[in-house]
């Protein structure tokens, strides 16, 4: 298993938002992380990338516990993260942020710009200066960059027009093609169902249904999902 | 953006141009003072541009690196003291007349400093951090004065200026032109780090070190970097000025002349290339002129500042080339 996650319990101060979730990606497999608004889909990614640390659980990542683990170093073992709202570094051009988290591997600069060819036009331009979409290419490759062994993509698709989403979804099949471990969060049904070898649903902070995204009854999408 | 950055390059051309031709031109008409008050805004663009690393790339604020300076320039004091009176130092050390050495202890003396003094205060930022660099600083300041060996409050006078090879460093072009190669040299290594990997993780921390933390790069580490650079930098230009007054007083240490430099940054544009060298001509040109006509030109200088800082936010850089980077 590539990432296993169990039983984590997440506070932000006070207030607990995870009570118990369970997840697992294996190496190649790209599982969909659901649930409806609020139900800690972005918790248990912040949880993952040790950006909000869980104070109850266990995750390992390659078989390295990450517990204690400050949030770059649980990058640098190779979970790439693409925060949700496309957060790019805003006064850096597009090469730069590229650049400035760049370790060896398959993903070069040539590469990412092979993947997404609008980021090659923008090379020298700055992100702040990018549309919505460009900005999530560049979000996206920014991960790739970093030559991770499992890339988180919290939100991808949100807010896009529908020529970008359906440009970035085909990427995100391109990788999935090239046996990129994947765990992603959308709420596009129609789009992460037949990319997804495997769904979680969360609800208010506990796992409460795995499973093959086929086996996804009208009773669970109704009672989890609102869908 | 093409465009601005082309105009940049103009401007700083200008800039270079004009800051090596004033005091050739000063010297061949026999006005000596005019090239020292060129060899004065080339030696505090250098540490301005020392502190631009950290301040203008890396958003940090330090409001201490005064104490960079001021140990470039007792390095070069002392160096230069026990050389002319022959005192060897512990472990049969000999002092030394020679910039290139004084030079190197200057950048090692001040290096190791900035490790020490960034390894604390880096743990903290916004004000702390400022109020952190500041007591470092401080203390080290009061430690001049209270170390009478080197003069204390006193200073420390250096009677012969140091030696270069093959130049005469007494003849005042001579030794602007020194201090202008350097400072020359090391803007086209902040160019060359700016463009770099490294440069742009130091100003991926200043937009968002949680973020840049998320993609595998440790803020701290990048930052502890650019800090030993920079207090390296501001310490070689301590040694140089040093060497252009004959003379080292705890002065160079003072929290006035750590906030000098903040001001000469601002005047001149953050995080710009040549914001250091354009800050720094302005600064010493209203000193001059302005101290000319009134003993309080600091008043007008600080009128000057607070113009700059609510119309001009890019500074004379900002104003001449276009704002690019900074928002």
């Amino acid at each position: 298993m590539l990432l296993e996650v169990s039983a984590i319990e997440t506070f932000y101060g006070p207030s607990q938002a995870l009570f118990g979730v369970d997840l697992t990606v294996d190496e190649g497999e790209v599982v969909a992380l659901m649930g409806r608004n609020g139900m800690g889909k972005s918790t248990t990614i912040r949880s993952i990338c040790r950006l909000t640390p869980p104070r109850a659980g266990r995750i390992s990542f390659g078989g390295v516990d990450l517990s204690s683990m400050r949030p770059h170093k649980a990058a640098r073992l190779g979970i790439g993260l693409v925060p949700e709202g496309r957060r790019c570094f805003p006064n850096l051009t597009v090469e730069e942020n590229l650049v400035a988290a760049a370790r060896k591997g398959k993903w070069t600069l040539e590469a990412v710009t092979q993947l997404f060819p609008r980021l090659a036009e923008r090379r020298t331009q700055f992100a702040n200066s990018l549309s919505g979409g460009e900005q999530q290419m560049l979000a996206i490759g920014r991960a790739l960059m970093t030559n991770p062994r499992l890339i988180i993509l919290d939100e991808a698709t949100e807010g896009l027009a529908p020529v970008i989403r359906h440009d970035i979804w085909a990427s995100i099949r391109t990788l999935k093609q090239e046996g990129q471990s994947i765990l992603v969060v959308d709420k596009t049904m129609s789009e992460l169902m037949p990319v997804a070898d495997r769904c979680t649903i969360l609800e208010k902070g506990r796992t409460v249904w795995t499973g093959l995204p086929q086996d996804l009854s009208e009773d669970v999408r109704n009672t989890y999902l609102g869908v | 953006m093409r465009q601005h950055l082309r105009r940049e390059t103009l401007v700083n051309a200008g800039l270079a141009v004009l800051l090596l031709a004033a005091p050739a031109i000063a010297a061949m008409a026999g006005e000596p003072f005019y090239v020292t008050l060129a060899t004065r805004m080339a030696i505090l663009a250098l540490a301005a541009v020392g502190l631009n690393f950290v301040l203008g790339l890396g958003g940090l604020v330090s409001f201490g690196h005064a104490a960079f300076f001021g140990i470039g320039g007792y390095a070069a004091g002392i160096l230069a003291t026990h050389a002319f009176n022959q005192e060897p130092f512990p472990f049969g050390l000999s002092g030394t007349n020679q910039m290139l050495v004084i030079w190197l202890a200057a950048l090692i003396a001040s290096g190791i400093v900035a490790l020490l003094i960034g390894l604390v205060s880096l743990r903290t930022s916004g004000v702390y951090f400022i109020m952190i660099t500041l007591a470092f600083a401080q203390m080290i300041y009061y430690f001049a004065i209270s170390w009478p060996a080197y003069g204390g409050e006193d200073g420390l006078s250096i009677y012969v200026r140091n030696a270069f090879p093959g130049v005469n460093t007494l003849d005042p072009l001579s030794f602007f032109l020194i201090c202008y190669v350097l400072l020359m040299i090391v803007l086209a290594f902040f160019a060359t780090l700016r463009n770099s990997r490294f440069g742009a993780a130091l100003q991926a921390a200043r937009q968002n070190p949680v973020r840049l933390a998320s993609v595998g790069v440790e803020p701290f580490r990048i930052r502890l970097v650019a800090f030993v650079i920079s207090g390296m930098i501001t310490g070689l230009a301590g040694a140089l000025f040093a060497d252009l007054n004959r003379f080292v007083s705890p002065s160079m240490l003072s929290w006035h002349m750590s906030g000098e430099l903040i001001v000469l940054i601002i005047l001149g544009g953050t995080g710009r290339l040549f914001g250091p060298v354009a800050g720094a001509i302005l600064y010493i040109l209203f000193e001059y002129f302005l101290g000319g006509i009134t003993e309080r030109w600091q008043l007008f200088l600080g009128l000057i500042l607070l113009a700059v800082v609510l119309f001009a936010r890019g500074g004379l850089i900002g104003l001449l080339a276009g704002k690019v980077r900074h928002d």
